[in-house]
């Protein structure tokens, strides 16, 4: 890295890296602001801003810890999370492999194909025999190189036993790049080194496609660590408090929490009250109330004021890292999951092979000599080299999730679109999937408008959930001026506007049994304001247009089930509650069992096993990380809609792949007799390659306006 | 034909160094934030 190279001449070389996610970068202005900002603070040598990973990377001084560098960044205005170390990232590192590969095979197919259009436009004797020779130096190492990917995949499924996509293909690029070798050296009339350089550029590009869609909807790969928090402050027993990673962390230690923070273990409270968000676990929004004796989780983000919470598990033992494992079980069967392009692989590979042998056979019958009749059967390989499974099917896939991209629908991968399309019911969460996930204030219309512009005012200046909450109902208004605006934890936000104090504080005087509630203030005279979580504006016409589509809908949750009554009526479904994550895993894998694809959509952490044992699964963007790195799919926006959509793209995708399967074995049906018949010269095998190439490319094009 | 010793190399030649500058350019992670390296080249960098 060229950032590297110019920190190696600085002699602070035992400055550490850390790495932060800070969500809210979106402009030119975030990037100057942090990198000036921080690189001002003492300690921090530099900060380099990743806009695409939305990520901050610091170099500073190893005595510097974490929450001075998250208090550096909330200084200048931006939320940031520790990220823990990513250790290496393999995805992003064989995607640059292929584009490598990629690069030289493209550089290699352009020369080669330069010097056989002179061979094939009338080249003869000498002139030939050079071009030959020339197009043998450049693709043999190119095969050596940029082939590798397919080597050794087809040598993994070979010793296991199993053939897929990538050993015809090896066989057929590394004997015709040897039987064009020995034509070149025997002063031969034809060398398909082009047919088999082009051959890997194609696809390559299929495979790069693939690999680049996948990159780029995994996002998060730390997602689920960042969680929980990468460490915390530790109390020692004469007062001190030490900077102690998550890992060194133990049970009986007593670790300060303050207001802001996420929790790095498990614990049980013993000093301090305070409001802790545990949505990622739940997926409901509303704070709960903790004191002295309370469990707490970790992972839980501590809102209201500062604890002192005794470690009771650490690291692989607490809640957070059983429901992780629990995922990664579940997982397990979607791997199992084999996909169309290597299915049809396994019925293709033998077909083809035996063809060519028979070819060979037959020539040898007829009286041919053995160096031609395997001439004739290296061109049959060459030209049936499935170009359009290795091509076709992830350009079909990358269009139709350009297409969902745009729609707002990110889906992680290929085999995700192919198993969306085979789903037959559909399993919701209730909390943050039918419902918003957020309380949303109620009544605010009875508010006149310059109480209005007080309350924005209020609300912006803190960040508590019911804040948030009417910040957003609110946007667009106009904030009051008001003055000295302080927040005290745990009251409320109070400010003086002209002549009146105002305040926005949790309810004085009535308990509220039902639902969220803060008071609004003005002189003497207080509004209360309640909150409710609402259903999402289309959610019953989203569950009446799957139910048309023939998919049956079940509704799984956590919550009460009173409080999926309603919910339930409205939409006409069947509504099951008081599920622990634990039980919805066990109802998914049950359906399971009576041959349902389910497609699973949840937000909360407590979904997570759900969605990893799904055949398919969604969440929304509101949802937990770990939900949304498990998911298949992730939707913004309040709206429901998308999950009917990518369901008719995927249906749509599934069925274009087919139509190109069927297009390259109409193209084999037409070329592979030219091929038997001995026909097929290093021309007419270019041409044919290009040609299907183009055919299937264009054909997978025609989903660009799917989503619409 | 002595025309083409002479310039096939040179155009294999070209083709290589700007296979190389890729190479380099990848390498060097100029491809790693595609979306911030569109925005910097807005910013006015006066405390550069």
């Amino acid at each position: 890295m060229a950032t590297q190279l110019l920190f190696a001449e600085i002699p602070a070389a035992d400055n550490i890296e850390s790495l932060f996610a800070v969500p809210a970068l979106h402009c030119v202005g975030c990037i100057a602001k942090i990198e000036q900002g921080l690189a001002k603070v003492p300690g921090i040598e530099s900060a380099r801003v990743n806009m695409t990973d939305k990520r901050v990377a610091i170099r500073h001084d190893p005595t510097l810890e974490p929450p001075a560098l998250k208090a550096a960044i909330a200084a200048i205005g931006f939320e940031a999370d520790m990220l823990a170390d990513p250790g290496v990232d393999v995805a992003a590192a064989e995607n640059k492999a292929l584009i490598r590969a990629l690069a030289v095979a493209g550089f290699a197919a352009m020369n080669i194909m330069l010097l056989s259009v002179s061979i094939w436009s009338g080249a003869d004797g000498a002139t030939r025999q050079m071009f030959h020779w020339l197009s043998a130096l450049i693709a043999l190492p190119t095969v050596a190189y940029a082939g590798q990917p397919f080597f050794r995949s087809a040598f993994a499924a070979v010793r296991q036993g199993r053939t897929n996509m990538d050993v015809p293909i090896s066989i057929g690029v590394l004997l015709t790049t040897g039987m064009s070798l020995y034509e070149t050296l025997t002063n031969g009339h034809h060398a398909w080194f082009d047919g088999a350089v082009m051959l890997l550029f194609f696809l390559l590009a299929g495979r790069c496609l693939d690999s680049m869609m996948r990159v780029r909807a995994r996002a998060g790969v730390a997602a689920l660590l960042k969680q929980s928090a990468p460490g915390a402050l530790v109390l020692d027993g004469q007062g001190h408090s030490h900077w102690t990673k998550a890992v060194d962390l133990r049970p009986g230690m007593r670790m300060l929490v303050a207001a802001g923070e996420r929790l790095a273990a498990d614990g049980r409270v013993v000093e301090g009250m305070s409001g802790m968000d545990i949505a990622f676990l739940t997926g409901e929004s509303a704070p709960v109330p903790v004191g002295p004796g309370d469990m707490v989780q970790a992972g839980a983000l501590n809102i209201d004021g500062p604890i002192h919470v005794a470690v009771t598990a650490a690291g692989p033992d607490t809640v957070i890292a059983d429901i992780a494992r629990l995922m990664e079980q579940a997982g397990q069967g979607k791997s199992r999951y084999v996909r169309l392009a290597d299915r049809a692989a396994r019925l293709y590979a033998p077909c083809v092979h035996l063809l060519a042998a028979l070819s060979f056979a037959g020539w040898m019958i007829a009286g041919a000599s053995v160096h031609q009749a395997l001439l004739i059967a290296v061109a049959v390989l060459l030209i049936t080299c499935p170009c359009a499974l290795g091509l076709a099917v992830p350009a079909a896939q990358v269009v139709a999730c350009g297409a969902l991209m745009r729609r707002g629908v990110l889906v992680k991968d290929g085999s995700a679109l192919e198993r969306l399309a085979e789903v037959d019911e559909v399993v919701f969460d209730k909390t943050g999937t039918l419902t918003l996930g957020r309380p949303v204030p109620r009544d605010l219309d009875r508010l006149a408008a310059q109480d209005k512009a007080i309350l924005l005012a209020l609300a912006c200046a803190s960040r508590h959930p019911l804040s948030n909450a009417l910040r957003q109902a609110l946007n667009g208004g106009e904030a009051a001026a008001i003055e000295n605006v302080r927040e005290v934890a745990g009251e409320g936000v109070f400010g003086r506007y002209g002549h009146d104090d105002v305040a926005l504080t949790r309810p004085r005087s009535l308990i509220n049994l039902f639902g969220l509630a803060s008071e609004y203030r003005r002189g003497n005279h207080a509004t209360l304001l309640s909150f409710a979580d609402a259903l999402r504006p289309d959610a019953i016409d989203l569950i009446g247009d799957l139910k048309q589509d023939g998919l049956a809908i079940l509704i799984a949750s956590g919550d009460r089930p009173e409080a999926l009554e309603d919910v339930a009526r409205a939409t006409g479904t069947t509504a099951i509650g008081h599920l622990r994550p634990a039980d919805k895993l066990a109802l998914i894998e049950r359906l399971k069992r009576r041959g349902q694809k389910i497609l699973m959509v949840g937000d909360g952490l407590n979904d997570g096993p759900a969605l990893a044992a799904g055949h398919a699964s969604m969440a929304p963007a509101s949802a937990s990380d770990a939900s949304q790195l498990t998911a298949d799919a992730v939707f913004l926006g309040d709206r429901l809609a998308p999950v009917a959509v990518t369901l008719r793209v995927a249906r749509r995708t599934v069925r274009v792949v087919k139509q190109n399967f069927a297009l390259a074995i109409g193209y084999n049906i037409l070329a592979v007799p030219l091929a038997i018949a001995g026909k097929v010269t290093p021309l007419v095998a270019a041409i044919a390659m290009s040609l299907s190439s183009l055919i299937v490319v264009a054909n997978a094009l025609r989903l660009n306006g799917s989503a619409k | 034909m002595t025309g083409l010793v002479l310039l096939i190399p040179i155009a294999l030649l070209c083709g290589l160094v700007a296979l190389c500058a890729f190479f380099l350019a990848l390498r060097s992670g100029q491809y790693d934030d595609l979306d911030g390296a569109a925005m910097r080249m807005l910013a006015d960098g006066e405390d550069e």
